[in-house]
């Protein structure tokens, strides 16, 4: 390729640092990785790290702490930044609309290295344009591996948030309510929009330990991440909910694996109907038992 | 008697039933509306019971008082369980307090007959119409329709429902007489067409709305046409009771691919007959036969998405049951050798569904790897898979199976052992798969899509 010979030693010469905005930051990632392309930078010359601006008490993280080069030298610039740079004139890379979703998903995910083994996957798509249909490729596969874990958790963000109405905040009869959520990659931003679709008429937030997200009835807000013991407590009509789980399973079908592979026990501390388990599973052989006897 | 009892006695009722998807709607939110819901296309499992079962929709009957004496229902007439009965209100009331707190997509609402059909089905078409209606309620709704409902009330409920059900109950019109002597075989096959009928109007009404287009004057304002009337948007499901009457495998898949090519059903049900209090003395004494069920839904799997047709399914010589100790792909390969080893690299898409250990997903990616080089042992490593099974029946560019290893009387047991230590085998429901990357033209595979 034809670079600049300016602007391409400029990044060789030591690391360029790219700092995104979020540790979900893809719309940045991308600017970034479509600038760093342009320039030809090879992928081990580039690091990335992200901002934290919601979390309380955690310093910017750097993505390469535990990378053999200890610390980072070099300039950190922001995806803004680094579009000032003077660009050679180059063929943009086209992906699949679903190859995009994937890398989306994938830097939603909470290993260290996502940006940079997108970015490396990219690069060498760049040069060898055959990888855009190799599917078994293995920077491909790990990249597919990681969106599936983080889609993975956004869908069960989707399923397993419980809301609690809070008392005193009644407005027009209805109460707010919020969740407490932990989830295990950098989800919240991507799965809130389904909650906005489903319920735009009433109050509700979201608190989770990195951030946290409020839908006022006309915007969604971020907010810095919370603590377990800020949400509300269970309130009576929860009793409901638990009659009907007790209920609806059916003793002599057990099948505790079956359930644990689809709701894991890392979700059940934040699940209501999750202490009725141990005692639904414990007397289920005796009611089998006596329904065959009757 | 409170809602709270109510509940425990009427869920209870209803949790034989299997069917608990939320999906097949698309593009459905409550953005510009009054209420709440919404519903995306993928279904939800918000929580899953110790059965292993998803808890996707409130699944209750409005009452468990039956005029019927159906022997394997736990409501029929002559069994002595508690019995209760919700008002409308009270299951709109339950709907809209679990929605809200995110526990269910929505409600699967079922009944007892009481008094009549017609007004049995009034009632549940109410709760229906005062979800939509009233409270703007953009969830899932499902009911349960009863057959001989007049047809007026069939087509209220396909406005307000997303899917419908008939329980076809038993796989053979003579189970049913024996067991449920005043349901009909007949009345509810003729049921399911009348509902077939009016999806498939309703489908190509949008679809030839979709085609034309009305031409507004310049300058005036664009005119839309009103929308056609919808009619259970995600499809006619059924359920059969397997292990209560005789009926063999293979006429329980007779039956359900009839289901499915007769009246376009999106799903067959197949619930293992389970014990229940105070059953009926006609009924067989044992506990469910899961794994029989959990075969017969591998077998349907096996008609819906890779082109084996219910014939195929069931082996000669079987007795029209299905083998217990392997899935059906794998005992239909070990029964058809002579098409093995499968070369990777040139079989075309409907013989690579056919071998053992490969899904659809996994073919999609072998596929499209292929057009780009030649496929090694390798690549499948990267594919996750199951290898103990597939190895055994494929041929890779640096990989070829011994002829004999093939051929040999002992393969069966050898896969057996290797599977064993290998990857587990009962992935009962409740699968989901995210469709994302690769697979844009896939859709969702799910035993409880």
């Amino acid at each position: 390729m034809d670079t600049n010979p300016e602007s391409s030693s400029a990044v060789s010469r030591d690391f360029l640092v790219i700092e995104l905005a979020q540790p979900d930051d893809f719309d940045g990632f991308r600017q970034a990785a479509r600038v760093l392309l342009a320039l030809n930078a090879e992928p081990h010359a580039v690091r990335w790290r992200f901002c934290q601006p919601l979390a309380q008490q955690m310093p910017t993280q750097d993505l390469f702490a535990a990378d053999e080069a200890g610390s980072v030298v070099g300039r950190a610039l922001t995806p803004d930044a680094l579009d000032q740079l003077p660009l050679p004139p180059t063929q943009p890379l086209r992906l699949g609309k679903s190859q995009l979703s994937t890398l989306r998903l994938a830097c939603c995910h909470n290993l260290a290295g996502r940006f940079a083994l997108c970015y490396r996957w990219l690069h060498r798509l760049q040069s060898d344009h055959r990888l855009r249909l190799d599917a078994l490729d293995s920077d491909w596969r790990e990249i597919e591996r990681l969106a599936k874990a983080a889609g993975r958790e956004i869908h069960k963000m989707h399923a397993f948030v419980r809301f609690r109405p809070v008392p005193g905040t009644e407005a027009d009869g209805q109460a707010m309510q919020i969740a407490w959520f932990e989830p295990e990659h950098h989800v919240l931003r991507a799965a809130s929009g389904f909650f906005r679709r489903r319920f735009p008429n009433m109050r509700w937030a979201i608190l989770t330990p990195q951030c946290s997200v409020y839908w006022d009835l006309e915007q969604l807000l971020l907010a810095p991440g919370s603590t377990a013991d800020q949400a509300p407590e269970p309130d009576a009509g929860e009793q409901l909910w638990l009659t009907y789980y007790r209920s609806t399973f059916n003793p002599a079908r057990l099948k505790e694996q079956a359930m644990q592979r689809e709701m894991p026990r890392k979700y059940w501390k934040n699940l209501p109907e999750a202490v009725l388990i141990s005692e639904l599973v414990a007397g289920a052989r005796g009611r089998t038992q006596r329904m065959l006897q009757t | 008697m409170e809602t709270i009892a109510k509940l425990s006695i009427l869920a209870d009722a209803a949790k034989y039933d299997a069917s608990c998807a939320s999906s097949g709607v698309k593009g459905r939110n409550s953005l510009g509306g009054k209420g709440m819901g919404s519903s995306e296309g993928m279904g939800i499992c918000h929580s899953y019971a110790p059965d292993g079962r998803c808890i996707s929709l409130l699944k209750i009957l409005l009452t468990n008082f039956c005029i019927y004496d159906c022997r394997y229902c736990i409501n029929r007439k002559s069994s002595n369980v508690q019995r209760a009965r919700f008002t409308a209100a009270e299951v709109v009331a339950l709907t809209l307090d679990f929605y809200r707190r995110n526990c269910i997509e929505g409600l699967f609402l079922s009944s007892g007959i009481i008094q009549s059909s017609d007004y049995t089905m009034e009632q549940l078409v109410e709760v229906a119409r005062s979800l939509r209606e009233d409270h703007d309620f953009r969830g899932y709704i499902h009911l349960k329709t009863i057959p001989d409902a007049a047809p007026e009330l069939l087509a209220l409920a396909g406005r307000y429902a997303d899917r419908l059900s008939i329980n076809i109950e038993l796989p053979t019109p003579e189970g049913l007489q024996q067991l449920a002597p005043e349901k009909n075989a007949k009345q509810i096959q003729s049921a399911m067409g009348d509902v077939a009928r009016h999806i498939q109007l309703a489908k190509q009404e949008g679809r030839s709305q979709a085609a034309s287009s009305i031409i507004s004057l310049p300058g005036s304002q664009r005119v839309r046409r009103a929308r056609p009337p919808r009619y259970a948007p995600g499809g006619q499901s059924t359920q059969m009771i397997v292990g209560a009457d005789d009926a063999s495998d293979a006429a329980i898949l007779l039956t359900s691919s009839g289901l499915y090519g007769g009246h376009g059903l999106r799903r067959v049900y197949y619930s293992a007959f389970s014990p229940i209090p105070d059953a009926s003395a006609d009924l067989p004494l044992q506990a469910p036969p899961l794994l029989r069920e959990h075969r017969l839904y591998q077998a349907d799997w096996l008609m819906r998405f890779y082109g084996f047709a219910h014939q195929e399914i069931v082996l000669p010589g079987s007795g029209g049951m299905l083998d217990l100790e392997l899935d059906p792909k794998l005992a239909w390969a070990l029964a058809h050798r002579q098409h093995f080893p499968m070369n990777l690299n040139r079989a075309p898409k409907e013989w690579l569904l056919r071998v053992p250990g490969l899904g659809v997903r996994s073919v999609q990616r072998l596929l499209m790897a292929r057009r780009g080089r030649s496929l090694r042992l390798a690549d499948l490593q990267q594919l996750r898979i199951a290898t103990a099974k597939v190895l055994a029946f494929v041929e890779l560019a640096d990989y070829h199976p011994r002829r004999a290893d093939l051929e040999s009387p002992l393969l069966r047991q050898q896969l057996l052992q290797r599977m064993s230590h290998g990857v587990v085998q009962q992935k009962h429901s409740g699968m989901r798969l995210p469709d994302m990357g690769l697979s844009a033209k896939t859709s969702q595979l799910s035993l409880f899509d």
